[in-house]
């Protein structure tokens, strides 16, 4: 199922935010924060990659920085073998023809003033300004109707729906213009559980169909189990592990990777707690100043000094799983 | 012994578009130091229940029925006399710490005025205390960190601030509404586990409020299933998630995603959720449900018993109990 050339590569991707120092004057130089810091990877057509990580980890800022939200400070994002990074604005506008994006906040990210009907067919209006009206009317229907949404609805404003319709409603803005990649910066999680299950099957029927690619980001590992065909775990705006879902999901080799998977409630009571000391420890260190060498071995359990002296590679344990950690191998020897 | 208990709890909107019933006739008890999560997705009352046992109910919110504390009705009581309640009896976590803590005064300045209002004691005393208690809630260098403001925490040491100014006065009833969801997964392991410890230390109550059946399974004993403000199901922890009886309730669990399961197409509940200004006449879920009946969609189900617990349902599932429909 991989085709062999993907269709976005990205290489040394590196995101740099200034950040005023505590009490600085105008004139002090700015604190450097990297939220993304040397990312590489490959997605194929038609696959899933799943990006997870907690909160500043820069994955959404991974996600800003592909289609030029936010502007790179290194490296190349490969869209069929062209550097997005560097060609014109208006270029970049043809592309994102092909690159669409849906966010978190289903409600925050449609206009409160715009009928839905209006909203998904703006990306039409932008993209393809001499269609007609009549042309534009009907794909509005023919996108509405397949992301779930009927047809009587097209003049209500998004606060007439629920949370889940208003993705739906996103859903279909993304699509209506046939892009290739779309890139779903957390979808699911501010909906209920019971609308999660739907909009992630509305997401994987319309892959499947359409033959889409999806960049699909979330901080739960359970939601990005069923939809990913490659997982890539983040921390910090390092690559920690990324390997195929299976590889992933049968034998994480991080131990940032297996403690965010210990740490996932069970909804099962027969399941015994866990104890105390095999929590993982601590809070998120502040970007701003990350730890040297390994960036999680302020909160990793088998740290010594090699990991505050040396960064640590990404180094594959197969074809189709790669870890970063300096001591993969003696981890998961004395685990397994 | 019963400490909680509540009694055709009924919690009631007047908004411009109408009357908005946000919770229907809910009756509950908790015994002292045991714990009950109450879950339900969004709209679905589990907060306004919380709400009004705390006498938090905003401006236009009005409830009826009783809220029983070792035996004494607090639903009516005025400020001052509820007051005497709060902190020393019951206390309360909310979701977000940040937009809970006073952004403009010293943890040590907020978590004194407790002890000071409350229990009288002198400002030394006081600050002696509070240390004591970050201590309890595992806040390294409480010592120092108590004169820090809330913006200088983590999210999850926020939290643990929270946590500790609620148990300044030792309440024998902790209600934590939602008290993990804007946290990371690996906090949310630490703050879960450190609530348990604490109430198993303190020998609390506690009422934990949530969305996630998973936080639920691991840390309460019973649970309250609730659906458009109404009880759909109710009962001990092991048999709920073994044997749901409730269809709401089966439908819930099979929705979460999991890591330890294969990875088959989730079970989506189709529909929506309740709008709060239509609730369906007979029973809430009756128009999401697989196993409608006709008198489900006229007829409001009655809550019985079923097994060690209590169900809203004209269609249960079968494997539980009374299965007499």
């Amino acid at each position: 199922m991989t085709a062999p050339e993907p269709i976005l590569s990205v290489r040394d991707l590196s995101v740099v935010f200034d950040v005023a120092r505590r009490g600085a004057m105008p004139w002090t130089p700015k604190d450097k924060l990297k939220a993304v810091d040397n990312i590489s990877f490959d997605l194929y057509s038609g696959q899933t990659l799943g990006v997870v990580g907690e909160s500043g980890c820069g994955k959404s800022t991974l996600a800003r920085a592909i289609i030029r939200m936010l502007p790179a400070e290194t490296g190349q994002v490969l869209w069929f073998g062209q550097d997005l990074l560097t060609i014109t604005d208006a270029a970049m506008k043809e592309k994102r023809r092909d690159l669409q994006m849906i966010f978190q906040d289903p409600l925050a990210s449609l206009d409160p003033r715009m009928t839905i009907g209006e909203i998904v067919a703006e990306p039409l209006k932008t993209h393809f300004p001499r269609m007609s009206k009549n042309e534009r009317a009907a794909k509005v229907l023919q996108v509405l109707e397949k992301v779930g949404i009927l047809p009587n609805l097209i003049n209500r404003y998004p606060h007439e729906f629920s949370g889940g319709q208003c993705q739906r409603i996103g859903i279909a803005r993304a699509l209506i213009i046939n892009p290739k990649l779309i890139i779903c910066d957390e979808p699911v999680s501010a909906l209920d559980v019971s609308i999660q299950a739907q909009v992630i099957n509305l997401l994987m029927e319309l892959q499947s169909e359409l033959g889409l690619s999806l960049v699909f980001i979330a901080h739960d590992l359970s939601v990005v189990k069923h939809i990913s065909d490659r997982v890539m775990v983040l921390y910090l705006g390092n690559i920690v592990e990324f390997a195929s879902s299976e590889d992933f999901y049968d034998r994480p080799l991080h131990p940032y990777a297996q403690a965010l998977i210990a740490s996932a409630p069970v909804p099962d009571p027969t399941v015994p707690k866990r104890l105390q000391d095999e929590l993982i420890a601590g809070d998120l260190p502040s970007p701003i100043n990350p730890p040297s060498g390994c960036v999680f071995r302020t909160r990793c359990r088998h740290a010594t000094d090699i990991c505050s002296e040396q960064k640590p590679v990404l180094d594959a344990s197969n074809e189709n799983h790669f870890v970063a950690c300096h001591h993969w191998q003696q981890i998961n020897a004395r685990s397994a | 012994m019963t400490l909680l208990k509540v009694e055709n709890l009924s919690v009631e909107f007047q908004t411009n578009d109408g009357a908005v019933q946000a919770v229907k006739d809910l009756s509950f008890e908790l015994e002292r130091g045991h714990s009950l999560a109450i879950v339900g997705e969004s709209g679905s009352g589990k907060s306004q229940t919380a709400f009004s046992i705390m006498g938090l109910l905003a401006e236009n919110g009005r409830s009826s029925g009783r809220v029983l504390i070792e035996g004494k009705d607090i639903l009516n009581l005025s400020t001052a006399e509820l007051n005497a309640y709060r902190a020393e009896k019951m206390a309360m976590i909310f979701q977000d710490p940040m937009t809970s803590l006073n952004p403009y005064l010293r943890v040590s300045e907020q978590m004194v005025e407790v002890l000071v209002y409350h229990r009288g004691m002198k400002k030394r005393e006081a600050m002696a205390q509070a240390i004591m208690m970050l201590d309890a809630v595992r806040i390294p260098g409480a010592k120092n960190r108590v004169h820090m403001y809330p913006h200088e925490f983590s999210g999850g040491m926020r939290q643990r601030v929270m946590i500790a100014m609620a148990l300044l006065c030792e309440p024998e009833l902790l209600i934590a509404d939602e008290p993990t969801t804007a946290l990371d997964v690996t906090v949310q392991d630490q703050i879960m586990s450190l609530l348990n410890d604490l109430q198993k230390e303190f020998q609390m109550s506690l009422v934990l409020i949530t969305h996630d059946l998973g936080v639920v399974a691991q840390s309460c004993e019973k649970v309250l299933v609730l659906y458009g403000g109404q009880l759909m199901e109710y009962d001990d922890i092991k048999p709920l998630f073994a044997n749901p009886s409730h269809p709401y309730t089966q439908a819930l669990l099979s929705a979460i995603p999991r890591l330890d399961q294969g990875d088959e197409e989730l079970n989506a509940i189709p529909g929506d959720p309740p709008n709060m200004m239509h609730i369906p006449e007979g029973c809430p879920f009756s128009p999401r449900c697989a196993y409608v009946a006709e008198n489900c969609r006229t007829d409001r189900p009655m809550v019985l018993p079923s097994g060690s617990g209590l169900r809203a349902c004209h269609k249960p599932l079968k494997g539980s109990l009374y299965d007499g429909a």
